[in-house]
């Protein structure tokens, strides 16, 4: 049965708490705190911020954290931009960015916990593998038979048009992650992200095998697991819209078969 | 036993059931006919409240409510079928309580429908 309490070893509970000595403007950053070489369980440390001396942004706090509070905590980030989905993670109970989630919009004490129902490999870092093989497994790349042009493969204004909110997907997986669907079938059901990667790839008229990429995709868990609950496009920090996508996957679907 | 599978083999699995699609749609087709079907049946069930039985009798032998009392029993059975057997993949992980819950809610919604239907019928065309 899916599990609806945590096992024992994972019970979350609660940690140390860092002062800020002298800042008189702070901000308490509640953060999931595990390490799988202690044997212990995890557990939420709090860091008094001096909000006076931190940048605007979730990410810009935990960097203070890690270079003035606690060098320990353990956090994935690159781009500080929003361009390359390293710090995805639960921020006050929604999944998003923390490079583009500003501190001033969450109310009272920030909670930071990792992706949810991720296994988690430290900290706030969740392991990627099972969703990267998910994106390698629809061959996210553009297939074709017919032979290479001497020059650019031909796209009209209008086709590439279609590919507008599915491209700019960085897949971060704050939309994967926020669906009961992924998990609690995150194994056999792609994910809205996955979903969202393969349509692109649907749609794209230069490809050649959308039939047999539809081929691929149905199936009663792969495809079928979405059911429009919509958390994924609520979650999407860049805006995108994969229950859209799903649901045009899934006419396509019901066009090539009734 | 440790699992040297890679992460890509364990998505690739089994590979494509090459199905779905069916499923998915009928499931949206019953729930379009359920529609009036259960109008049908709520606003005739609200109607004939207080009646009594000679009177419920006399109302569901009409051709018409007959025929509508069985499309609604066989298309609800049939759409409910459906949603449970989703249910039941959605949740219910352990192999072998997965498949027997899947044929026992398959079983359960056909008998449901074997015996509602009958007693239309026996109602319909008995004395």
């Amino acid at each position: 049965m899916a599990e609806f309490s945590l096992p024992a070893n994972s019970k979350v509970g609660k940690g140390k708490s860092v002062k800020a000595d002298g800042a008189t403007n702070t901000k308490n950053f509640s953060v999931y705190r595990w390490n799988p070489d202690d044997g212990e369980n995890p557990r939420m440390d709090t860091f008094e911020v001096d909000m006076d001396n931190c940048g605007p942004m979730v990410l810009d706090a935990l960097i203070k954290i890690k270079n003035e509070m606690d060098s320990t905590v353990t956090f994935r980030r690159s781009c500080r931009e929003g361009v390359c989905g390293s710090c995805a993670m639960n921020i006050d109970g929604k999944n998003g960015l923390a490079c583009t989630t500003a501190i001033e919009d969450v109310k009272g004490d920030v909670s930071i916990t990792p992706l949810p129902h991720m296994e988690v490999v430290k900290d706030l870092v969740p392991n990627m593998s099972n969703f990267y093989a998910q994106y390698a497994s629809i061959k996210p790349w553009m297939r074709t038979q017919s032979p290479t042009p001497e020059e650019e493969r031909l796209q009209s204004p209008e086709d590439r048009k279609k590919l507008d909110g599915l491209y700019e997907c960085i897949l971060c997986a704050c939309c994967s992650t926020s669906c009961p669907s992924y998990w609690w079938n995150g194994d056999k059901y792609l994910g809205p992200a996955i979903l969202l990667q393969a349509y692109r790839w649907l749609i794209d008229s230069r490809d050649e095998t959308t039939g047999e990429r539809l081929d691929e995709l149905e199936d009663p868990f792969r495809l079928y697991r979405c059911h429009t609950i919509m958390n994924c496009s609520n979650a999407c920090p860049k805006g995108l819209n994969p229950a859209k996508a799903i649901a045009e996957t899934k006419k396509m679907m019901v066009e090539r078969k009734y | 036993m440790t699992d040297y599978k890679t992460p890509l083999a364990k998505v690739r699995g089994l590979g494509s059931a090459k199905d779905g699609t069916h499923h998915w749609f009928t499931h949206r087709i019953t729930a379009l006919a359920n529609i009036p079907l259960v109008i049908f049946f709520v606003v005739s069930f609200v109607g004939n409240a207080g009646k009594g039985h000679d009177e419920w009798v006399a109302w569901l032998k009409q051709p018409l409510v007959s025929v509508l009392m069985i499309l609604f029993v066989a298309n609800f059975t049939h759409h409910m079928r459906l949603g449970l057997q989703v249910l039941i993949e959605d949740y219910v992980h352990t192999p072998g309580t997965k498949m027997f819950s899947l044929i026992m809610v398959n079983f359960a919604c056909i008998l449901i429908a074997a015996i509602s239907i009958f007693s239309v019928l026996r109602i319909a065309f008995g004395g």
